[in-house]
């Protein structure tokens, strides 16, 4: 084979594993020209993630219920708006912030628990059982609000969810030195990690990938934290939502790539059968994926009751199909079994730029759903076609 | 001359890694009977797949001669036009149709704008089912009927099609004495009336009460074709030409391991379907393992063994489950595979990819999935070790593959079954039971996996395989079971045992439950 054949192979495969995030570049950079540099003011990168806190969230439960089999979770939005709803009313009648939180996520972990065994031990399908709580939960979010707007002005409340990380004396509003120095601290952390743990594979004798590879890697991560991070620096520092977000999406991409329990998920998605003969209880598998969604889908109402300051008997409505889209953007397969945290981050993001994009430049909200529509059937077209993966045989 | 309806010439079908059909002839003639037996896997259902299109033209090599004109079927479709129809095994009803729906299933009556027409429907179904003595009223769901009358509806749709040439993969496995031979009088009779029919059936004295001629597929090959012109035909000789191959070298050599300690017993082990539940599929079985023992279970599918075997491991097959289970002599009660595994027990199914393996995953994590205990710390997965583990069984199996994060899915059939071992090696059981470990693997696999029985047993092990193929079972096993409709029908020494032998002791234990209905 000749030396040009090995690097048009490399070339290829760099494209297909890396297909998403070329394409949310390519995104991102036609919407900054659309909008003549706008997306990337100071405020507007700081928001995109704030925005899309609620998808960035809930699409790591979905992804476990999407490795099982493809199966999803319809009932996450109304969740969402139940849990914001017993939030927003408990801080009305006076109640403190923390047991406005706890109640929320309690309410989260109920319907997980009422969902994941109505789906794990009965066997009811998910998108029936999922469906039906849609149904409900929205109808007792109604409920709890009256049909009303409530606002919530709880102080300690807002303060936990949507302030900024600033330090009095070395911050300003316009000019937070704390957000660069954080991205440089993340920055060298992240360098160290990927150097000590090449460091191991070489000791244990286990094969690393090229050193060119895993520098250029490091130093396009690196460099987009230390970005971000300064524009961040630029408009109020670095959001404490930020770092809800991060901890789930981290929580949720060590189970799924280091833990056997996150394992469970794969087997169980690429084939039950053979699960559930190696020994791997497959009711705890899918008991497990609804349980962590609809507690996610409680902590999202959190964030988004704080966020926007106010719940009504609407809220949340298609949130759950915004979760859902992010993951099949994000190359989870539709059949189940496959499918990355990390992905679905780049799924969530490519669908949280465009609507921002679209937003900034004007786009009428009609065509911004042409759009998604589009896009998520592009990226599973591409999927199914470029692995061959069909549902049937 | 003889009047052919049907040759089939020089046909040759390659899988990957196997030779399904190896240059095989068929002569059918009009009118006739025709029996086509071999063991599981000689290739008779391939042939008539070839045969109905469902392997398609082109896909295999040879000629198809049907009414004297060379044939190019591309599908089912192509074939039933010109009247042959194939009835497979496992019934193509839909059970939440009607019995006159299914039977035009495709193949609709309709009226000129494309309306069912549900009259005329009705008015056929009712006609054909008449032919074949089917007493229900044509409205039925197929779900509301037995197993018996749903082949005869299924016979009644072959009917319909207009059929010149009817083939019949096993039409009487899942049917009573009595309806067997309700359907096998009716074939009779619509020989009479001049329709040729092909029956694949392992019930020898079926073949020797209806089928005019019998060919005997071994391996993928002809091997003879006897005439049965009196219906009398010995079963003995069948057998012969079945199984009469000689055996040089297939296996590797063994020693003698077996010790006197008892591994996993059972006694009287009962276990009924888990849907139809009133149906016992293992009655009463009592066997027991030794360490370093190679046990072999013989019996045609159907006779309850992979039943057996993953009702054993943890329940997981079944319902009503009685009888007890003794692991190195103690009394055990499995709750779940889990349970199983933790007591040493594995099992490594017959179906590889449906029940054994996550096929687009790699063969690391294929390796280690039954027990990841190994490889975790407080259920955080040590990547490295669980290479290291898999790279040392690719190694030890010689299983051929890139690398261990191939997904299995995209290696071979005996590779795929080196897998399936690893992962259970890995899991580091005592007793493993191998049901159909060599099922669809080229002879070179097959050694090698024999190679690796042979390991097993010499590290102490105790094996239990289950196999229909009998020369694999005599080459490796040290004492063999017979199975026959879910008892155990006899247990031979190795050196005592032949294949005449052990098919006779299933055919015989046939006769006597043929005797106890009809007395």
């Amino acid at each position: 084979m000749s030396a040009s054949n090995g690097t048009s192979l490399n070339v290829k495969a760099f494209i297909k594993k890396y297909t998403m995030v070329i394409a949310l570049v390519v995104v991102f950079i036609f919407f900054s020209f659309l909008t003549e540099g706008r997306l990337m003011l100071a405020q507007n990168v700081s928001n995109l993630l704030l925005q899309n806190s609620y998808v960035l969230v809930m699409a790591c439960g979905m992804l476990l219920c999407i490795l099982t089999g493809g199966n999803v979770d319809l009932s996450v939005g109304a969740s969402l708006c139940l849990s914001a709803a017993l939030a927003a009313k408990l801080l009305q009648i006076g109640a403190p912030a923390l047991v406005a939180i706890l109640a929320s996520l309690l309410v989260g972990a109920l319907i997980g628990i009422w969902q994941g065994y109505l789906i794990g031990y009965i066997h009811i399908p998910p998108f029936i059982c999922t469906l039906a709580g849609m149904f409900l939960f929205r109808g007792l979010g109604r409920v709890i609000l009256d049909s009303r707007t409530i606002s919530v002005s709880n102080e300690t409340f807002l303060n936990l969810f949507t302030s900024y990380i600033q330090i009095p004396g070395l911050d300003e509003n316009k000019h937070c030195v704390s957000a660069l120095i954080i991205g440089i601290v993340v920055a060298i952390a992240v360098a160290v990690i990927m150097l000590m743990s090449r460091v191991r594979q070489k000791k244990n004798g286990y094969e690393t990938g090229s050193l060119a590879a895993a520098i250029a890697k490091l130093v396009v991560i690196d460099a987009l934290i230390i970005a971000y991070t300064y524009k961040l620096m630029n408009y109020k520092g670095v959001p404490v939502m930020l770092l809800w977000i991060l901890v789930v999406v981290l929580i949720f991409a060590f189970i799924t790539s280091s833990t056997v329990f996150g394992r469970y998920f794969y087997a169980v998605g690429g084939n039950e059968k053979a699960t559930k003969l190696s020994g791997i209880d497959p009711r705890r598998v899918y008991f497990w994926a609804y349980f962590l969604m609809s507690f996610l889908a409680g902590l999202s109402g959190l964030l988004m009751v704080a966020r926007i300051g106010s719940v009504d008997g609407n809220m949340g409505q298609s949130y759950e199909m915004d979760a859902i889209a992010s993951c099949f953007i994000g190359g989870a397969s539709a059949y189940g079994g496959s499918g990355t945290v990390p992905g679905i981050m780049v799924g969530a993001l490519l669908l949280g730029v465009i609507n921002q994009g679209m937003s900034i430049y004007g786009l009428s909200d009609m065509w911004q759903y042409v759009v998604k529509g589009a896009v998520l059937l592009l990226a599973v077209v591409f999927d199914v076609v470029s692995n061959h993966k069909t549902g049937k045989s | 001359m003889a009047d052919y309806i049907l040759e089939m010439k020089n046909i040759t079908k390659l899988y990957p890694g196997v030779k399904a059909l190896d240059d095989v002839n068929l002569q059918v003639e009009r009118g006739e009977i025709h029996a086509l037996v071999g063991e599981n896997g000689a290739g008779k259902s391939t042939l008539m797949n070839v045969l109905s299109g469902t392997i398609p033209h082109g896909q295999y090599t040879g000629e198809i001669i049907y009414n004297g004109e060379e044939c190019t079927f591309n599908n089912i479709h192509d074939s039933e036009k010109l009247g042959i129809v194939i009835i497979h095994q496992e019934l193509a009803l839909i059970p939440e149709l009607t019995i006159a729906e299914n039977m035009f299933l495709g193949n609709e009556r309709k009226n000129s704008i494309g309306k069912i027409d549900w009259n005329k429907t009705h008015k056929e179904a009712s006609e054909q089912m008449r032919r074949v003595g089917l007493k229900e009223k044509s409205t039925v769901l197929i779900k509301d009927i037995g197993t018996g009358k749903q082949q005869l509806v299924e016979i009644a749709k072959a009917l319909s099609k207009n059929v010149k040439l009817l083939i019949l993969d096993e039409p009487t496995s899942s049917l009573n004495e009595e309806d067997s031979k309700m359907l096998l009088d009716m074939l009779l009779g619509f020989k009479k009336e001049g329709l040729t029919s092909i029956i694949i059936t392992h019930k020898l004295n079926e073949v020797a009460y209806c089928a005019d001629k019998i060919t005997v597929l071994r391996d993928g090959a002809t091997i003879e074709t006897m005439d049965n012109p009196t219906h009398d035909i010995d079963e003995e000789r069948i057998i012969k030409g079945m199984v009469g191959r000689e055996l040089t070298n297939r296996f590797p050599a063994r020693e003698h391991h077996v010790s006197d300690e008892v591994m996993l017993e059972a006694k009287d082990w009962t276990v009924y379907h888990p849907v139809y539940t009133e149906k016992c599929v293992d009655k009463k079985v009592s066997f027991h393992v030794k360490k370093g023992e190679i046990v072999g279970f013989s019996g045609l599918q159907g006779a309850g063994r992979t039943e057996l075997a993953m009702s054993l491991f943890g329940k997981s097959y079944g319902s009503h489950i009685t009888g007890q289970e003794f692991i190195k002599g103690k009394e055990v009660h499995l709750k779940n595979e889990h349970d199983a595994i933790a007591h040493g027990l594995a099992y490594a199914t017959e179906d590889r990819k449906v029940n054994g393996l996550v096929l687009e995953d790699s063969i690391a994590w294929n390796t280690t999935m039954a027990r990841m205990e190994k490889i975790s710390n407080r259920g955080i997965i040590d990547v490295q070790k669980e290479n290291k583990y898999a790279a040392e069984f690719v190694d030890a199996m010689k299983t051929k593959t890139p690398s261990i994060q191939q997904a299995v899915g995209n290696l071979s059939g005996g590779n795929q079954q080196k897998v399936l071992l690893s992962k259970w090696m890995f899991a580091e059981p005592d007793i493993l039971i191998l049901d159909e470990p060599t099922r669809g693997i080229d002879v070179g696999a097959k050694y090698e996996i024999y190679c690796i029985m042979n390991e097993m047993v010499a590290a102490g092990k105790a094996v239990v395989m289950i196999s229909s193929e009998l020369p694999e079972l005599l080459g490796m096993c040290d004492r063999i079971y017979v199975m026959n409709e879910g008892e155990i029908v006899a247990e031979f020494e190795a050196k005592e045992a032949t294949q005449e032998k052990i098919m006779g002791a299933i055919l015989s234990s046939d006769k006597k439950v043929q005797e106890e209905a009809n007395a």
